[in-house]
């Protein structure tokens, strides 16, 4: 794999020889597998309260667990069976044991009967269909799982113009978007004219990279099959990170999303396309979401292709149904090139976050020789896509400078990988700003504790002090003025 | 940092054509002293001789450095100025990616104050000199600091010596340009060779348009203003980009990325002040030409241009 | 003369601006021993637990700059506190001395045993950020989130009921 600067207006790198290994052929269903482990870890860190029991019968769609502080939108069964167990497991991207549950697959996939099919959307409120996508389970399947039900519910103060369908890659190598787009066009399309109900946007963007001809083809024919005016495609082109929503509304539109703000203060809402067909399977069937595609790529792995995968799903049943492991497999990774973690082993399982598994060999991964000083020749600049300045961070970051790290705009990194791929002196420049970033935090806070501790003591010393002096007043004033103690 | 000295080669090989083998002694006598600085100062410094020996940044400092020198001056005026550039400006700053200002620019200057005599014997193209100098005599003069014939049958001024003692006798300018016309042809050549490898620089992507286009139009702009001011007394836009270092400055000095600005607006600043300062040191002061005072002085901004040209960030007001 | 009164007053306006960004950055920095010393202070972890030998974090960073006291003699500060001092006071980096205590203890909290407490109010003063509320013949208790975990409550406490709990609301980033 190669790294350049992308040239042209767009801020990235291009990542040549990240090819899509994965086989042109349509998304199948992988098998059930015996056992499923759905964990209940949620971005943040937090997790999802169960609502079943242990050795409970669940059926597939039937809600196993929710989050009573509205953090989280409910998991479903993707199975049905009988709860194993309900225990402390592994989690992708995160560094403690998370709760799950373990779920005996039975093989029937029992349907949950409560799950009901909306006849006519555009006859419900947008209230009641966000409680539907809410009840749903529906998060945004491009990777980062918010709440798609947050994102769509309506602000007076900022309304919608333009709904953005993201059919961008968030990064290259990663295919379900572009499958999804291929073979599954009218239902995302569906999903997204539903979202145009809620939202009450005008128009609907739907933005798919240049290097997906065939995505492009199937999409525009959907569009036209459609005949909805509000539906239209736009081509982006290939770099990285396009596909991240802030840099995609800003090459679509011009505008850049203010910094801590949404892209609803321009006016726009993006959606994943996974998340738009999951929408449509929701209206059509009543079926939560309990699958989703996950690309499985990489050298390591025998016949690497895409798949849709039930939530819960073992990692090492994914390899299984690719044909499992080559021998030159040296490292599996849950997500990108760019962005994705390296995982311990293959007893994860699948969640709603995990949209590709790469099965690297040596030859998949960027060779880094021992890092040697910054010249500060600026490449990582060029590259950056928040336009910061990856050498003066390094700089400040190594210094442990937050005053500068914070003048630089450190909390502005989206930790992409851009200036880390392009850097010459081969730097870890994104797991030090990743680290910076985490202790700028956890020193803001440390601050503010230290000063309010400096406060109360200097109060606590003036108190003491004051007491001191008021006892001693009023020792003198017990003894008769002239006479001597003693 | 091996594409930059491949990028030197036709510079080189103009110069060896039409001022002799001496520039070649000159670079390995300088690469040698920058290699025996580096390996002292980081011994000194306890770090490790690999990479920093083999990243080929000290090998540049001590070419160009050579570049900048007579091809006759004697030894020692090489290797000091080689090892202050490496010992000085770069490790006391804190070694390879920390140094305020450029090495070779440093070492320059330290040799133009210290040894001025010696750094002001410029060879005579070899098609104009009356004896030409074989590579054995050149190395005896560069080694024993006596050339075999005469001084004054060997060297000459340059075309910016030229102009600048030249105007004070009272000849006009054009007598003084026709008076240096050969070696200002000479001056053409080398300054087309490094504009070759300066593109190829470009081209690689190896430094990046801002400093070099900047730096130029600066110099284009003072010198064409002067020129259009008074044309009897400041030579033209042409004379100002061949003659002396402006292209070498242009490309190979102004941008080196350690001693320059930080962003693309940042360079852009940084090299118009270069170029400016050129022209004003070689217009108005005891010193022909003014690329490395200029480039020195720059340095000195960089960190107040840095404060003021940071980019906008993504999603934030200016 | 046009070229020297050109070039001193391009070197004047310079000067001026060179002083006027140095002027925008640090308005009236003075490096008198009060500002270095609140510096240092702004490196000690504010515990006011005594370790150190002084009666608090303040008065350790004085005694610290005018080079009455070690820069290795806050264990709540750790290795990492030690090294920044160091580098602040300019002085030759060393690790916590562990006779001061043990610089790589977990931060703790004081937990009073409210059944056993029997409200003799004798921790109240000793408490040196007044973390603990409670009165004469009242039980106590610790607001957690103001106790530096200094131990300084737990000696006059006659019925031994305080002690020291892992902290659980670890600053968590918001």
């Amino acid at each position: 794999m190669e790294v350049t600067i992308a040239t042209g207006r767009q801020r990235g790198v291009r990542l040549i020889g990240a090819a899509q290994r994965s086989a042109a052929s349509a998304p199948s269903a992988a098998s059930a597998p015996p056992q499923l482990a759905l964990s209940l870890a949620l971005p943040d860190g937090s997790s999802l309260v169960p609502v079943v029991r242990i050795g409970e019968y669940v059926r597939l769609g039937q809600v196993v667990a929710w989050s009573p502080d509205c953090e989280g939108t409910p998991l479903h069964a993707s199975v049905s069976g009988q709860v194993s167990a309900i225990e402390l497991r592994d989690a992708i991207g995160m560094s403690a044991r998370m709760p799950a549950i373990v779920i005996d697959n039975d093989g029937r996939d029992e349907r949950d009967p409560g799950l009901i099919p909306v006849a006519d959307y555009t006859l419900r409120s947008a209230e009641e269909l966000l409680a539907r996508i809410e009840a749903g389970g529906i998060v945004g399947l491009g990777g980062a799982a918010f709440p798609t039900h947050l994102k769509l519910a309506p602000t007076p103060s900022t309304p919608v113009e333009t709904l953005v369908i993201n059919g961008v890659e968030c990064e290259p190598g990663i295919q379900c978007d572009d499958m999804l787009m291929r073979y599954r066009a009218e239902s995302m399309l569906f999903g997204a004219q539903v979202m145009l109900h809620i939202v009450g946007a005008g128009r609907c963007v739907i933005a798919i990279e240049a290097d997906k001809p065939e995505a492009i083809a199937a999409t525009r024919t959907a569009v036209k099959a459609a005949g909805d005016a509000r539906l239209s495609v736009a081509i982006v082109p290939t770099y990285y990170p396009a596909g991240g929503e802030r840099q995609l509304i800003e090459f679509l539109f011009g505008t850049q999303v203010p910094a801590g703000g949404l892209p609803r203060d321009v006016g726009v809402v993006c959606q994943n396309v996974g998340t738009a067909a999951a929408i449509a399977t929701l209206i059509r069937t009543g079926e939560p979401l309990v699958s989703r595609l996950v690309t499985v790529t990489g050298l390591g792995v025998a016949f690497p292709r895409t798949l849709e995968v039930r939530l819960g799903t073992p990692l090492s049943h994914l390899i299984e149904e690719c044909g499992g492991y080559t021998p030159d497999i040296t490292r599996l990774i849950a997500g990108g090139m760019m962005m994705g973690v390296a995982l311990p082993h293959d007893a994860l399982a699948v969640a709603k976050t995990t949209h590709c598994v790469i099965a690297a060999t040596a030859a998949d991964l960027v060779p880094r020789g021992p890092a040697m000083p910054c010249i500060r020749c600026g490449d990582c600049a060029e590259a950056c896509p928040s336009h910061l300045l990856p050498q003066e961070l390094y700089r400040h970051a190594v210094e442990e400078d937050d005053a500068g790290l914070a003048r630089f705009g450190i909390t502005d990194c989206i930790e992409c990988g851009c200036c880390d791929a392009v850097c010459p002196s081969q730097l870890p420049l994104v797991s030090v700003f990743g680290a910076a970033r985490r202790q700028l935090q956890v020193n803001t806070v440390t601050t503010e504790r230290r000063d309010l501790a400096r406060q109360r003591f200097n109060a606590h010393t003036q108190r003491l002090a004051v007491e001191q002096a008021e006892r001693q007043r009023r020792l003198k004033e017990r003894r008769p003025a002239g006479r001597k103690d003693e | 940092m091996l594409l930059v000295l491949a990028m030197l080669v036709p510079a080189a090989a103009a110069d060896v054509f039409w001022f002799g083998p001496g520039l070649p002694i000159q670079i390995v006598i300088a690469s040698l002293s920058a290699l025996l600085a580096e390996s002292v100062m980081l011994a000194l410094r306890r770090e490790p001789l690999q990479p920093s020996l083999g990243d080929g940044s000290a090998l540049v400092t001590a070419a160009l450095l050579a570049f900048a020198l007579p091809p006759l001056a004697p030894w020692w005026v090489a290797a000091c100025g080689s090892a202050f550039a490496i010992v000085f400006a770069k490790h006391l700053f804190g070694g390879l990616g920390r140094n305020l200002f450029n090495p070779a620019m440093a070492g320059f200057a330290l040799l133009l104050l210290t040894f001025p005599a010696e750094m002001s014997r410029w060879s005579m193209p070899i098609v104009v000199a009356s004896h030409h100098l074989g590579f054995t005599d050149t190395l005896t003069t560069i080694f024993t600091g006596v050339p075999p014939v005469a001084w004054d049958a060997i060297s000459s001024a340059t075309p910016l010596d030229a102009v600048h003692s030249g105007l004070k006798t009272g000849a006009t300018l054009q007598e003084v340009l026709a008076r240096t016309s050969t070696a200002h042809s000479a001056s053409i050549w080398s300054s087309l060779g490094i504009l070759l490898g300066g593109l190829g620089l470009l081209g690689l992507r190896i430094i990046r348009w801002p400093s070099p286009v900047s730096m130029l139009a600066a110099v284009v702009v003072s010198a064409g203003l002067l020129n259009a001011i008074d044309p009897g007394t400041y030579p033209g836009v042409l004379f100002h980009l061949t003659s002396g270092a402006t292209l070498l400055g242009a490309f190979f000095i102004a941008c080196d990325p350690v001693t320059t600005a930080a962003s693309h607006r940042g360079r852009l600043w940084f090299g118009a002040g270069v170029g400016l300062l050129t022209v004003v040191i070689r217009s108005w002061t005891a010193y022909p030409d003014g690329i490395a005072f200029a480039v020195l002085i720059m340095n000195l901004f960089v960190p107040l241009i840095d404060r003021l040209t940071v980019p906008r960030i993504y999603g934030h007001a200016r | 003369m046009p070229p020297v009164v050109l070039l001193s007053g391009a070197a004047f306006v310079l000067a001026l601006l060179g002083a006027w960004v140095m002027q925008r950055r640090s308005p009236g920095e003075q490096n008198d021993e009060q500002t270095l010393i609140d510096q240092v202070d702004a490196l000690l972890p504010q515990t006011q637990c005594g370790q150190c030998t002084f009666t608090g974090c303040r008065p350790y960073a004085t005694a610290m700059v005018r080079g009455e006291a070690d820069i290795n003699q806050c264990p709540p500060g750790g290795h990492a506190t030690a090294a920044r001092l160091a580098r602040l006071l300019e002085r030759p980096s060393k690790p916590v001395d562990p006779v001061f205590g043990d610089p790589l203890a977990p931060p703790l909290v004081a937990y009073i045993l409210e059944e056993l407490c029997i409200g003799c109010a004798r921790c109240l003063p000793a408490c040196p950020v007044d973390a603990i509320l409670g009165a004469a013949r009242f039980t106590h208790t610790v607001i957690a989130a103001d106790c530096t975990g200094c131990k300084l409550c737990i000696a006059p406490c006659p019925v031994d009921c305080i002690e020291m709990r892992p902290v659980v609301h670890l600053a968590a980033p918001h």
